[in-house]
């Protein structure tokens, strides 16, 4: 696995990293500098020859996504998806509140670059702490003319706002994070019009995650070489990795996507295994969405592709929780379940009906009055929903369904063995109980 | 959100109630409004703001809200009915929030919450009586390098064993944050200037 000189996370260990003084003894604001220096038109090149992609989950690539603005706009907006909130995903929290300046100037460049009159940082209501970190860096920003009419004295001008969630997952997603701050219920729009054509308030729109911001910076500070020269054909760059569960070292680790879920578990310079007693069942590599790998499959490499083999949905945020074997696979169905039950907005019937109906025979499955055929019948569900299938308005429905599936289809053995075990009739008590009225009409009728 | 039918006759907001929120909170919440190219833009911002001032988001509060950025109550009904984090029944002083996703899971959360549940004598949704804490659950906080995790307040407790958590709901300072805050999104309490 190739190791280079870590970027984004260079400050984490640096004591006040926060504060601007400090920022700009590390460097900070050259990369601003030279983009301005450099002129709109190159940064957006330098960006797409660098091939940068999202990493909010989707792994679009960004200098294709800015090069989707219409050309004669007069308004731009810059969104900066700042509402992490995919189990089991820290990266984005770490690298606002340890060196908050890196973001902005990611901000500022990429502003610049897309002739951006407004950025509003979206961040998640319950970064408390990571609020007052970001908004005392943007005031010491403009304070120091680096954020506001005309910045480091050019006429560049643009203003950076925070704008904080109040706790829905699904605000996340780009069209549903526009909506939340036009003031409304994150339910997320159809796309065409993508955002870039027409976004916030109707206007051309770019929407990036806080990790993407960031490589911006260094892609303009070391070169878009630089990053090509990092990491396998097809996932170029630095990434964050997280880490969790009953790891030695939980935590944020820069890596190039060569690496594999093994290294990050594992590795020396990474999680360092697991902790003593603890075994490993499973991994989910990606954040919940991406589904879950099985403890043979962890050689997969995490990147953008590679992932795609092991029939996870993608690389998603590229955070990893260890699954220990002394938990329950039920346990994890149910969990994953309910998150998406939660969390779906409720606008399209097969996403608000179905993460709720797979919630329900989980939340039975795990209470011991589980049915075989239920497991079948979850699958289904999964497959009857998603945006990408074109039957669901936004990508959360398929998540939903592609963790339940991956769960059912790779820990079926654990699930029916499980399900035998039950005292016998569980499953039949249960249902009773649920639906009365259909066992008694199914025994009418077939005692006739 | 449920809803409820109600008498014509009766209105659910007192006629006679004075007004919740002062002069300098809704001063405060107009101010947002220079940031957004519309009136409703400066919603969310004003929610957290009329929420910390007065509490919580009874209809009073929701419709001085609109009333302050000249929107209909309707769309501020909509909005607020949406977001876990707008109370619109009176919650504790302070609130205590525990994980519940993935990680915190696995690393323990669910002995976590009975400790939490049992010292304060309450389940979730609820407040003690005394009101000093309501207790929820909440999905994935982002804390999981330091599982399980829970908010007070606006200060994340990490690695929480449970029997720790009477020691730490009996410290006063339990939601304090260990940065200088921006007062951006604060509420203005009754007689601030």
């Amino acid at each position: 696995m190739a190791t280079f000189q870590p970027v984004l996370t260079r400050n984490y260990g640096v004591k006040d990293s926060h504060l601007l003084s400090v920022y700009r003894e590390h460097g900070g604001y050259e990369a601003l500098s030279k983009a301005l220096a450099m002129g709109a038109e190159n940064v957006v090149e330098e960006v797409k020859r660098a091939e940068l992609r999202g990493r909010g989950g989707a792994g679009f690539p960004a200098g294709v996504k800015w090069g989707f603005l219409p050309p004669n706009r007069k308004v731009t907006y810059l969104c900066v998806n700042c509402d992490e909130a995919e189990p089991p995903t820290f990266k984005d929290r770490t690298l606002v509140e340890k060196d908050p300046h890196q973001l902005i100037e990611g901000i500022l460049i990429t502003g610049y670059a897309t002739r951006t009159t407004a950025a509003y940082i979206y961040m998640r209501a319950e970064f408390h702490r990571q609020f007052h970190v970001m908004q005392r860096a943007v005031d010491e920003a403009y304070a120091a003319n680096l954020i506001g009419p005309n910045i480091m004295g050019s006429d560049f001008k643009m203003d950076i706002y925070i704008h904080r969630g109040a706790g829905a997952y699904v605000c996340g997603e780009e069209t549903g994070l526009m909506e939340s701050i036009e003031g409304r219920r994150g339910w997320p729009r159809i796309k065409p019009p993508f955002p870039a054509v027409e976004g916030l308030f109707g206007k051309p729109t770019v929407v990036n995650n806080v990790e993407t911001l960031c490589c911006v910076k260094h892609i303009i500070e070391e070169g878009a070489d630089w990053f090509l020269g990092i990491g396998p054909k097809g996932s170029k760059g630095p990434k964050l990795f997280a880490v969790s569960g009953p790891v030695r070292r939980p935590g944020v680790y820069e890596a190039a996507m060569d690496i594999t879920c093994r290294d990050l578990v594992f590795g020396e310079d990474f999680a360092q295994g697991l902790t003593e007693g603890e075994e490993l069942k499973g991994v989910l590599p990606g954040g919940i969405s991406m589904g879950i790998l099985g403890g043979d499959e962890l050689d997969c490499k995490l990147d953008f592709d590679d992932v795609r083999r092991y029939r996870l949905l993608g690389l998603g945020t590229g955070a990893a929780v260890v699954v220990p074997k002394r938990t329950d696979i039920r346990t994890v169905l149910l969990n994953v379940a309910r998150f998406f039950a939660h969390e779906s907005c409720g606008q399209c019937t097969q996403c608000r009906e179905g993460t709720g109906w797979m919630a329900k025979i989980a939340s039975r499955i795990a209470s011991g009055a589980g049915r075989i055929e239920d497991l079948d019948l979850l699958v289904e569900i999964s497959n009857s929903m998603g945006m990408m299938p074109g039957m669901n308005i936004c990508g959360l429905s398929d998540g939903a369904g592609w963790v339940v599936r991956s769960v059912v289809e790779k820990f079926r053995g654990e699930l029916e063995e499980k399900i035998k075990a039950q005292p016998a009739g569980a499953a039949e008590r249960a249902l009773r109980q649920i639906n009365p009225a259909y066992y008694e009409g199914a025994a009418r009728v077939s005692a006739r | 959100m449920g809803w409820k039918a109600v008498d014509r006759q009766t209105s659910p907001i007192p006629r006679d109630a004075g007004p919740v929120l002062s002069a300098e909170a809704r001063a405060k919440i107009r101010g947002f409004l220079d940031r957004y190219e519309t009136r409703r833009g400066a919603l969310i911002p004003a929610l957290h703001v009329a929420q910390e001032s007065a509490g919580h988001l009874s209809l009073q509060v929701m419709k001085e809200v609109a009333e302050c950025l000249e929107i209909n109550p309707a769309d501020v009904l909509d909005t607020t009915s949406f977001y876990t984090h707008f109370w619109t029944h009176a919650r504790g002083k302070k609130v205590v929030v525990v994980c519940r996703s993935i990680t915190c899971q696995i690393m323990g959360g669910d002995e976590v919450l009975e400790a939490v549940k049992k010292q304060l004598g309450i389940g979730e949704h609820d407040t003690t009586s005394d009101g000093k804490y309501s207790l929820i659950t909440e999905e994935c906080l982002a804390g999981c390098d330091h599982a399980p995790c829970m908010l007070i307040g606006e200060r994340l407790h990490e690695r929480v064993k449970p029997e720790n958590v009477p020691a730490i709901l009996a410290d006063e300072l339990n939601d304090m944050i260990d940065v200088p805050r921006s007062a951006l999104y604060d509420g203005v309490k009754p007689g601030a200037g």
